[in-house]
């Protein structure tokens, strides 16, 4: 099936405020009928809910944290990015529209990405009438720094922890709408099943992960902003307990899965120090505006850091890439480092490089680079027992964001009708590869300032309220979700849920990383089904399904991440070319770029489920280009 | 090195709860303390037995999930330091190590390690932000923040809601965190037109939610992982007096 992605027709500029014109509405007496189910309260998530909640919907609102204020947004360090232009340097909504389709390696729709850049400029100035309080200078005005992949500094940041301002922010704005009885709340339930009635997604089943107990919901209809996939990997920046669940059970009751294989690897991330090692930890990327990265020129250079003399050091990415440096994008810098770490010139165990802060130490001071991200430093210091002010940090790169996700039209409304994806768990807007700030910033944009709008249009041609829980469709969502539950608790074998966890992050990291051939791949379409097998025969999960099981909820994620990472792998062996974060071995330049077909490839991979066992079928959507014509992406 | 632990096993909220001991065996200095955990519960598992439930998320000492009394220290011994970010270098070998959850009235333990700290919830819910709606504020840089105004709010504002405060203080006061959240929107000009309405919202709503109130003893500022300073209480207390007159008439004068 050739897929539509809806976008309207006209001059890019104008697309967003026409098609708004288009778009039905519910008028305000009509909102207070319909009630609407949203999955997450991360920044998409707490955005869209208190946003639609001001304007009258009823909501409910899911997370499987102990409360709203919790989601991995919180965790986002160096900022969103924004066409403000406060700096004169010669940004404009263009340029980051332009900037964003460019470091996406020209895998993502034009009209959702101008958009955004249009957006982008709302979103601060929501964020500061809520009270973010983001950096200011001595006169008062807002401050911006530099990030990968752009030559103006469109960025603004709340220290080193904007994600988390941002969120609070959301958070408080959605607690406003919980005190005027506008939105209840779910903390601690997880979603397990998509309810869909008629071919429309009308609700959801959930398990309360304190009393164990299944119960349904019906709504007019779902978001869902449940985040992204990379804990597939086992090991990445993600929280614990992210995971692909809510999304990867819409995809079985219908919901396309598109580009999967795009998942970007951050550069800046604290090594592995052990098989122990529960998660990895991320060094902002703003590091990179005052840190140099290097390695010893000389393999396997013993030497600690400081004796390692100047022109002995190859600044590789200075080096490489003389235009954006150090501030090169994430899969450039990060598949960087892996040539320079396999070519034997590594750091530490041999998988690391240096980011090394001691010249803009001797040229701005400690007490400035303190200032700057002294909350990172201490971070680093507490994880490694390494001081950075007075030693180069180890670095290498780490699963850090999932640019796949469930597939959405212009209105954000996935191929089921009533179903509405946001945040990283759509695959809109980052195409093949993510900008850093622009996570924070299309989080925000889709929850604030587009669902509001395209979600009238749908609900404004249904009637409310119609499905109950009590139909037959949400008893057989229940019965599923308790049947699987059990299940799991039947298997008693031998083996934890983290050793099958760990087992499939190797095999994904391996066969399915940063350098991916069709051999890797074939392996890996090999290994998981099989580590899937033995899952359902031999892993153990203790205790009951009546109270809080964590290793219950676990088992759950794992399950889904060994269905998931197969799909994930054959989109990766579909895409026969090199974009963004996939890169595929065989399509490099004689210097490692990355080599796009876009004669082949210009189209986005929305998967649709296949059945228990069976094939999964691709559907395409074309992606045209109108206003930027496809080039060679470089930053050299 | 190897480890004693005394850890919190309490099977329900109407289980009375007991310490149980555990042996840590080969632990690793470069080790979380999280991870020191997680390698205890999948031995646990192994032997079919229930693993020690802990609340966790994000690993990076942002989200404030995490939640322990670590040898009668709320996230440990080392300072400003989440109990995920505490690593296994901070002890040594033949250490013994109590474990115990947030112990506070308003913190009830569901299992475990786990509280609900839903309570601090309700306080924000109370009036805790700005009550601006999506759409129609002014450009970001109509109204200028001095810088010093600015980041006096983002020091009140790195509070991650993680209730160690709670936790530390003899009267289970939310006072330190409920102080952050006022200090910031106080001193931001956005914030100004609510802020009587706002402290006396909230104020009400930590007692009502069966939070102590405050006898300065400063273990919410020697416990807390951000490093939130005792001066928000101040701020906090003077705003509280500014209010009184504006919302209570007469009650100066009582």
């Amino acid at each position: 099936m050739i897929l539509d992605g809806k976008c309207p027709s006209g001059p890019l500029a104008d697309k967003w405020d026409n098609h708004r014109q288009d778009l039905k509405l519910v008028n305000p007496a009509n909102k207070r009928k319909y009630t609407i189910l949203v999955v997450g309260t991360g920044l998409a998530g707490a955005s869209a809910a208190a946003t639609l909640a001001e304007l009258g919907y009823n909501i409910e609102a899911f997370c499987y944290q102990d409360t709203p204020r919790r989601g991995h947004s919180i965790a986002a360090h160096g900022g969103i990015n924004a066409a403000k232009n406060y700096q004169n340097d010669g940004d404009s909504i263009y340029r980051l529209f332009y900037d964003t389709i460019k470091g996406g390696d020209f895998r993502a729709r034009e009209a959702n990405v101008y958009r955004l850049a249009q957006i982008s400029n709302n979103i601060i100035d929501q964020c500061v009438a809520q009270g973010v309080p983001f950096a200011r200078d001595y006169a008062g005005y807002l401050q911006n720094r530099s990030f990968g992949g752009a030559q103006v500094s469109r960025t603004f940041f709340a220290r080193g922890q904007t994600g988390q301002q941002l969120l609070l922010g959301a958070y408080r704005a959605f607690s406003r709408q919980v005190h005027a009885g506008q939105i209840r709340v779910h903390p601690r339930t997880e979603m397990l099943d998509l309810v869909v009635v008629d071919g429309e997604a009308k609700g959801i089943t959930v398990r309360d992960l304190v009393s164990g107990e299944i119960r349904s919901y019906a709504g007019d209809a779902v978001i869902l902003a449940s985040g992204g996939y990379v804990n597939v990997y086992n090991l990445s920046t993600n929280a614990t307990g992210s995971s692909v669940t809510a999304a990867w059970r819409a995809h079985k009751k219908g919901a396309f899965f598109a580009n999967p294989c795009y998942t970007q690897i951050h550069p800046t991330c604290i090594p592995v120090s052990g098989d122990h090692q529960s998660k990895l930890t991320l060094m902002s990327e703003s590091l990179r505006n005052d840190g140099r990265i290097w390695v010893p020129k000389n393999k396997n250079d013993q030497r600690p850091p400081h004796q390692i003399p100047e022109d002995e050091r190859d600044y590789y990415l200075e080096r490489k890439y003389p235009s954006f440096g150090n501030l090169a994008p994430r899969d450039i810098a990060s598949r960087a480092a892996k040539q320079v770490c396999d070519a034997g010139y590594g750091v530490g165990s041999g998988r690391g490089v240096y980011l090394d802060f001691a010249a803009s130490i001797e040229r701005l001071g400690e007490d400035t680079i303190r200032a700057r991200y002294g909350n990172l430093f201490d971070m680093y210091q507490r994880i490694t027992g390494e001081d950075a002010y007075q030693q180069p940090m180890r670095i290498y790169p780490a699963l850090h964001y999932s640019m796949g996700g469930l597939w959405v039209d212009y209105n954000l409304q996935s191929n089921l009708p009533g179903l509405f994806v946001l945040g990283e768990a759509n695959f809109s807007d980052h195409g093949a590869n993510r900008l850093g700030a622009s996570a924070l910033m299309q989080g925000l944009a889709d929850g604030y300032f587009v669902i509001p709008y395209t979600i009238a249009n749908y609900l404004a041609g249904i009637t409310p309220g119609k499905v109950r829980t009590n139909s037959d469709e949400f008893r057989d969502s229940t019965a599923q979700v308790e049947g699987m539950t059990n299940k799991l608790l039947a298997v008693n074998g031998r083996k934890t849920v983290n050793e099958f966890h760990r087992e499939l992050g190797h095999i994904m990291w391996e066969e399915v990383g940063m350098a991916r051939s069709e051999a890797s791949l074939t392996t890996a379409l090999e290994k998981i089904p099989a580590l899937r097998e033995e899952f359902w025969d031999n892993v153990r999960i203790p205790g009951s399904g009546n109270d809080l099981n964590q290793e219950l909820e676990k088992a759950g994620r794992v399950a889904d991440y060994l269905e998931f990472g197969e799909l994930l792998a054959r989109d990766a062996l579909n895409r026969d070319e090199s974009c963004g974060g996939h890169f595929r071995v065989e399509h490099q330049t004689e210097d490692g770029e990355a080599v796009r077909d876009d004669e082949n490839f210009t189209y986005v991979a929305a998967w649709e489920y296949g059945g228990s066992g069976k094939a999964p079928q691709l559907h395409k959507e074309p992606l045209s280009f109108e206003n930027i014509e496809l080039a060679v992406r470089s930053y050299k | 090195m190897n480890l004693t632990l005394h850890v919190w096993r309490q099977k329900g909220p109407n289980d009375k709860g007991r310490l149980e001991r555990y042996q840590a065996k080969d632990v690793s200095p470069d080790m979380s303390f999280l991870e020191m955990l997680d390698e205890v519960n999948e031995q646990l598992v192994k032997e079919g037995r229930e693993p020690i439930v802990f609340d966790h998320d994000c690993r990076e000492g942002i989200c404030g999930t995490c939640s322990q009394v670590i040898n009668g220290q709320p996230h440990g011994p080392q300072a400003e330091t989440t109990v995920c970010q505490l690593h296994m270098r901070q002890f040594k070998d033949g250490d013994e190590i109590y474990i115990e959850p947030w112990r506070a009235r308003a913190f009830p333990v569901i299992k475990d390690l786990v509280v609900d700290r839903s309570a601090m919830d309700r306080i924000i819910e109370s009036g805790g932000y700005i009550s601006v709606s999506t759409g129609g504020v002014p450009d970001a840089n109509a109204i200028l923040i001095p810088k010093a105004d600015a980041d006096t709010a983002m020091d009140a504002a790195e509070c991650i809601g993680c209730g160690a405060c709670v936790a530390a203080c003899p009267n289970g006061s939310a006072m330190l965190f409920v102080s952050a959240q006022v200090s910031q929107l106080a001193k931001l000009p956005q914030g100004r037109p609510e802020a009587a309405r706002r402290v006396c919202s909230m104020t009400d709503t930590m007692l009502d939610q069966g939070f102590g109130n405050c006898s300065n003893h400063y273990e919410c500022e020697a416990a807390c992982p951000k490093g939130i300073s005792v001066k928000f209480i101040a701020m906090l207390n003077r705003e509280y007096l500014k209010a009184l007159p504006k919302l209570k008439p007469g009650s100066m004068s009582n």
